[in-house]
């Protein structure tokens, strides 16, 4: 299993999560985060004070796939956060231990695996 | 003149003034949060913009001695407009109150267009607008024009100001387009608690737009002020039920839009019709605007903020019915078609359909005549980033984590007085 972290543009988070739901992740955490990636800060002037933006916002997805979901995944998160200009983001794919799925008690490959809801649950 | 009449319009005129704000933080609170001073500012800045030029050059194309079309340039810069009575009031104050008018209607058009128009054409189309569109049709219903000649009821504003900007605010949600995220993503209001702050101060603004109507301290403004009151709870009744019976829940964003829409429907209709006609009137106006912005919701066009369904709507069903429930005995001017004078309906529905024509027209070639000079849309990139940082470099949540200050000056060395403040205290604190 691998833990797929990725750091995305706010306003592409929607987009980012709309190719996850159509390549099959079932299962993340979103987080709003602020963070700084080589971009360009943004200027603001509140009366006399002008201040640089030097963190933006940006949004932290974490997945967490079975080995062969790895690809998939990092690739849909790549063609929608994309914007071309510096401050799109990084994606991380990490190694992980040990999973579990809290209600069944299940591990590693089983606990990353979407269940299939039984219609009309 | 008496001290009484001039009491009531010079706060009156104040009222008035308060609802723009208030409608700014009705539709800010209705956008996104990075659109959220953008929206504040279409409402806030039209203060200035349509204010400045009402009384240089509006107040004269509407109200100064013209023909039944226009008025003429005898008050511009406002020469000749003094302390003498105009009515039972002194004419200066009769400019300002008929400003503030100005002004709000303009801001309405706004909230057809949030979250996608750039600042500085929107500047130039509401100021233009006030000219070209505003002030020809209150001079038509409000200034001895033709409709006012005809004999067309509108008490406070319904074809003038609520068709009008909702005319307006078709067209230009059209001219413009949707939004990129329109239909895409789920648009949500950001703070709904500022929705229902700037309803209850439109609410309040509004006894000065309806009552003020009257132009004096008498029982008119009397009749008017009530039935500001009355219609609106009928509207709200309606609507909780008409929201209980869809969703099964009573909303706020809905409670909030049926306040505004019985406010509109009222607007024409208030000095004009009984306390019971007007709770009559409010109720039957919750119908169309609801089914109508629902209608709304499920099509390609993006009045965002549902001026149409609100202003539109909500003024066309008020002007026709001030048509119908106008009761003589009231007013001392005219029946309606209920009291045996069906003929007041017809000339109600041409004032609607001649202000529906030309606000539509002269609105969308305005919008042409300003793209032509500069473009009316913020790019994709700055409608994603939000028109508060993109348009005006400021945001309305700010935090100040990461924010480096800009000196123009290298930063004075701190005193060592400050610096001993400043020091830890030893664990004293």
């Amino acid at each position: 299993m691998k833990l797929v972290i990725a750091i995305v543009r706010h306003e592409k988070v929607n987009d980012v999560l709309e190719a996850l739901f159509h390549t099959e992740v079932r299962g993340l955490t979103i987080n709003r985060v602020q963070g700084h990636g080589g971009e360009t800060e943004q200027v603001e002037t509140y009366r006399g004070t002008t201040v640089k933006m030097e963190l933006s916002e940006k949004i932290r997805i974490e997945i967490g796939v079975s080995d062969h979901f790895v690809q998939p995944t990092v690739k849909a998160i790549l063609s929608s956060a994309r914007t071309g200009e510096v401050g799109d983001g990084k994606v991380f794919v990490l190694p992980v231990e040990k999973v579990y799925r809290i209600r069944t008690g299940e591990e590693d490959q089983a606990a990353v695996t979407p269940v299939e809801v039984p219609a009309g649950a | 003149m008496n001290g009484a009449d001039i009491t009531w319009m010079l706060i009156s005129t104040a009222l008035v003034l308060l609802m723009t704000p208030a409608l700014g933080f009705f539709y800010g609170g209705l956008v996104r949060s990075k659109n959220a001073l953008n929206t504040l500012m279409m409402s806030v800045s039209s203060l200035g913009f349509v204010g400045l030029t009402w009384a240089v050059l509006g107040y004269g194309i509407a109200f100064a001695p013209g023909n039944d079309w226009i008025g003429g340039p005898s008050y511009a810069g406002l020469r000749g407009v003094g302390l003498e009575a105009q009515g039972a009031i002194p004419h200066l104050l009769f400019m300002a109150f008929q400003g503030t008018f100005a002004i709000v209607t303009a801001a309405l058009v706004s909230g057809a267009i949030v979250e996608r128009m750039r600042f500085g054409p929107y500047l130039a189309f509401i100021t233009l607008w006030s000219l070209a569109v505003y002030a020809p049709v209150a001079h038509w219903v409000w200034g001895g024009g033709w409709l006012s000649k005809l004999g067309a009821l509108d008490f406070a504003g319904g074809t003038v100001v609520h068709i009008n900007a909702g005319v307006a605010a078709l067209v230009a949600a059209l001219v413009l387009g949707p939004r990129k995220d329109f239909a895409r993503q789920a648009i949500l209001p950001h703070n709904v608690p500022f929705a229902l702050l700037g309803a209850g101060l439109l609410w309040f603004g509004w006894f000065g737009f309806n009552g003020g109507s009257a132009l004096a301290a008498n029982t008119s403004a009397t009749l008017a002020f009530v039935n500001t009151m009355l219609a609106p709870t009928a509207t709200l009744v309606v609507w909780t039920l008409l929201d209980l019976k869809r969703t099964g829940k009573v909303t706020a964003v809905g409670a909030a839009t049926g306040i505004v829409v019985g406010l509109v429907a009222i607007t024409p209709a208030a000095g004009f019709v009984s306390p019971i006609a007007s709770i009559l009137l409010g109720g039957l106006a919750a119908f169309p605007s609801y089914y109508g912005l629902l209608w709304r919701a499920r099509t390609r066009l993006d009045d965002s903020l549902d001026v149409v369904a609100a202003h539109g709507v909500g003024g066309t069903v008020g002007a026709l019915l001030t048509g119908v429930l106008a009761q003589k005995s009231w007013n001392g001017t005219a029946d309606g078609l209920l009291f045996g004078n069906p003929a007041q309906l017809g000339i109600q529905a041409l004032a609607v359909a001649a202000v529906i024509a030309y606000s539509g027209a002269v609105t969308f070639g305005l919008l042409k005549l300003v793209g032509a000079v500069a473009p009316l849309r913020a790019g994709a990139r700055e409608e994603g980033l939000g028109l508060d940082v993109s348009q005006h470099g400021e945001e309305a949540y700010a935090r100040d984590e990461g924010a480096i200050l800009i000196l123009s000056k290298p930063a004075p060395v701190a005193a060592p007085a400050t610096k001993s403040v400043l020091k830890p205290q030893g664990g004293r604190a």
